[in-house]
């Protein structure tokens, strides 16, 4: 079959006028994959040992954490019957791909709740003996009433947490590759249909988990006056480009294919990118998001050119970009493939809104959440490293 | 001369403005419909079968059904009066829908039909007829067939001396055999009927839009005032009571055939047995139910 070029006779299916997926299914995607990025990081150290990111580690998962309890939100905010959300785990529908979300979000959770209390377990232990007044009871019910921990009972934290970092480690890939194969799954969509969806979706998820990272625990020394470690800053600079140079590999190693074969849907996509993504795709995702980083951060990551204050804002400024590049990957994805009709003949606009259960604010608040919920957990756990004598033994 | 004027030139047996099979006139047929495309239906369904193997599927697949409304959706409404008395194992009839783009003079009859029986909100379609117009120097436009006809939509209309031929090509649910709307549904609200017409569980549907994405031809839509999922289903609800789809019986040039595939004596049978048909996006493998005879390469 033939595509047609979409400016000489446009015309759009009536049902194709209004985007059926809003901004809010932008944020699904973005937001899981810094939940799933961002776990990552933290087996780097709890399964790898890589101890040069001792210092985010803890933080790692805690954001991850934080991040994952708002991934439903857009969801939720997105269905059109969102009181009729739990049909999805309570009557699942086997040949669906949207409906393993539930079981695979669920696990994944589970993993991570548990992970971050035994991480966890000893300071809140020893806080529930210090803390002052009522907090007292906060850290009790957090320590689930057993207010000891015996060396025996610390190794065997220790064993379960390095396992669940093990387990965590595929079941956050499975968790974003899956977020992937729901877009790459659809065949009706030329700009989606790609067995490629579930890794492009993943490598970018890694990417923006370590660059929502990398930029907190900059900005959280900034703010208490810490001074980044020069050696986590580095590994951080070092695994960013690594899983950048991946994510961009997959990303547009696909495009190439599909450009330099002329596959048939090759007519839609080239309109596409050169008409209304145009500024999102070209500009920001590749020019802005992709490329810039890839040249700044090897300046941190490789050489000890200038001061480590230098070097560290080239890794803040490469962070910020990669997450606009992300950001701007997963609205190219989302709203770009509703771009255009399925008559492949016509475009059709996207209506940003600002108010409204999808409008742009609500985008805000969703995005605003999990640093709230961030800065709470953090007012409660101590997210930096214990100093190594006070470890007793335990390596969190 | 106006585009009104034209003869209608399409890729298959040349028509004059009207029907070609000697069924009935454009102009000498009321919207009551024609009756060469009206096969009787004998339905041997019943509401009780239905829900029976609905349920059962359901159930076999799920073995656990928590949320009440299990097959009560919108489409499912029972039949007022059924013929009874089939055993329930009795052969379900299978359907079949036939598109005569040569036949098809763009009237439009269908679609507000559709629209009156289905409730269809404004802006939103379950059936359109596209209008396809090969000019002389090599441009091929389409635009959409307005509700009340062209001429008194006041459009400006393409002289018809610059054009080269036109077709009408009117568009519904494709009911595919391998229907990736149902397929990607995660809660069983996108089900198939025993006579495999594509059904929405409207009191299940959780208003996802996954099933708007997978369907390649359009077909569904998020209706605006109920928010769940809605497409075209060959007026389900109808074809239980014995009766033609709305579109079909509003047809004046029995251009839109409806009826069943098993019994060979049936009209679509008949015509099925003697044209060249074909379906739309074939490369999809989604197995459409819906025929099309004069399809050309421009529909997508
Ligand atoms: S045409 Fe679309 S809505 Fe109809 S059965 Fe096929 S995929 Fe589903
Ligand atoms: S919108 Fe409704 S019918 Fe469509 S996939 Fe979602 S739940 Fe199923």
């Amino acid at each position: 079959m033939e595509y047609h070029a979409l400016h000489d006779a446009p015309f759009v299916f009536p049902n194709d006028a209004y985007p059926a997926w809003s901004i809010m299914i932008v944020l699904y995607p973005y937001i899981t994959g810094m939940v799933a990025g961002a776990f990552v990081v933290s087996t780097m150290y709890h399964v790898f040992h890589r101890e040069a990111l001792r210092p985010v580690a803890r933080l790692a998962v805690v954001t991850s954490l934080c991040l994952g309890a708002c991934a439903t939100l857009p969801l939720l905010l997105h269905l059109h019957q969102p009181q009729r959300a739990l049909n999805v785990v309570a009557t699942p529908s086997p040949s669906s791909a949207m409906a393993g979300f539930g079981f695979i979000y669920s696990f994944y959770m589970l993993v991570l709740l548990v992970d971050v209390w035994l991480l966890f377990r000893p300071a809140i232990v020893e806080r529930a003996h210090s803390a002052p007044g009522p907090w007292k009871n906060v850290y009790r019910v957090l320590a689930l009433g057993v207010l000891e921990i015996t060396p025996r009972a610390a190794e065997i934290d220790r064993k379960l947490v390095h396992a669940l970092s093990v387990i965590g480690i595929p079941a956050a890939c499975i968790l974003h590759g899956y977020v992937g194969f729901l877009f790459g799954a659809i065949k009706a969509n030329p700009w989606w249909s790609t067995a490629l969806m579930p890794v492009i979706f993943l490598t970018s998820a890694v990417v923006s988990g370590i660059a929502v990272l990398t930029l907190l625990y900059l900005l959280l020394c900034r703010s208490s006056r810490m001074e980044p470690d020069e050696e986590c800053v580095r590994s951080l600079s070092r695994l960013l480009w690594m899983f950048l140079v991946l994510a961009v590999t997959f990303e547009f190693g696909d495009l190439l294919h599909v450009a330099y074969e002329r596959e048939e849907e090759w007519h839609v996509i080239r309109e596409l990118l050169v008409t209304k993504l145009r500024f999102s795709y070209l500009t920001l995702q590749v020019l802005i998001g992709a490329l810039l980083p890839l040249l700044i951060l090897p300046i941190p990551a490789f050489t000890r050119v200038a001061s480590a204050a230098f070097r560290h804002s080239c890794t803040g400024v490469a962070a910020v970009l990669v997450l606009v590049q992300v950001a701007a990957m997963r609205w190219n994805v989302v709203v770009g493939g509703q771009l255009f009709s399925k008559s492949f003949r016509g475009f059709v606009d996207y209506p940003v809104t600002w108010f409204g259960r999808e409008g742009l604010l609500a985008a805000a608040v969703v995005l605003a959440m999990p640093m709230l919920l961030l800065w709470g957990a953090m007012k409660l756990l101590p997210v930096w490293p214990p100093s190594p004598q006070s470890e007793s033994g335990a390596k969190t | 001369m106006s585009f009104f004027d034209l003869p209608i030139v399409t890729s298959g047996p040349a028509v004059s403005g009207a029907c070609a099979s000697g069924g009935c006139a454009t102009g000498g047929c009321a919207s009551g419909g024609c009756s060469t495309a009206r096969p009787d239906l004998k339905s041997e369904t019943s509401r009780r079968d239905f829900l029976k193997t609905a349920t059962t599927l359901t159930l076999g697949a799920m073995s656990l059904t928590l949320l009440p409304g299990a097959m009560a959706g919108d489409d499912a409404v029972p039949p007022a009066s059924k013929p009874s008395g089939f055993p329930s194992h009795a052969k379900k009839p299978m359907y079949g829908f036939l598109i005569d783009t040569t036949k098809c003079t763009g009237a439009g009859k269908c679609l507000t039909a559709c629209r009156v029986e289905n409730g269809v909100p404004e802006g939103q379609a379950r059936t359109w007829v596209e209008r396809y117009v090969h000019f002389k120097d090599g441009r091929v436009e389409v635009d959409l067939v307005p509700e009340i006809g062209y001429a008194a939509s006041g459009e400006p209309q393409p002289a018809a001396e610059d054009v080269l031929r036109a077709y009408f090509v009117p568009k519904l649910c494709n009911q595919c055999v391998d229907a990736p709307c149902n397929q990607v549904c995660p809660v069983h609200a996108s089900i198939k009927s025993p006579e495999g017409i594509e059904l929405v569980d409207t009191d299940r549907c959780i208003g996802c839009g996954y099933c708007v994405q997978a369907c390649p031809y359009g077909i569904r839509y998020m209706n605006h005032e109920t928010n769940v999922a809605d497409k075209c289903n060959w007026c389900y609800h109808r074809v239980m009571r014995n009766e033609q789809p709305a579109c079909v019986e509003a047809c004046p040039t029995g251009a839109r055939v409806f009826g069943r595939i098993d019994d060979p004596d049936s009209e679509i049978s008949k015509r099925l047995a003697t044209l060249p048909t074909s379906v739309l996006k074939q490369h999809l493998g989604t197995l459409p139910l819906t025929r099309y005879v004069g399809l050309t390469d421009e529909v997508t």
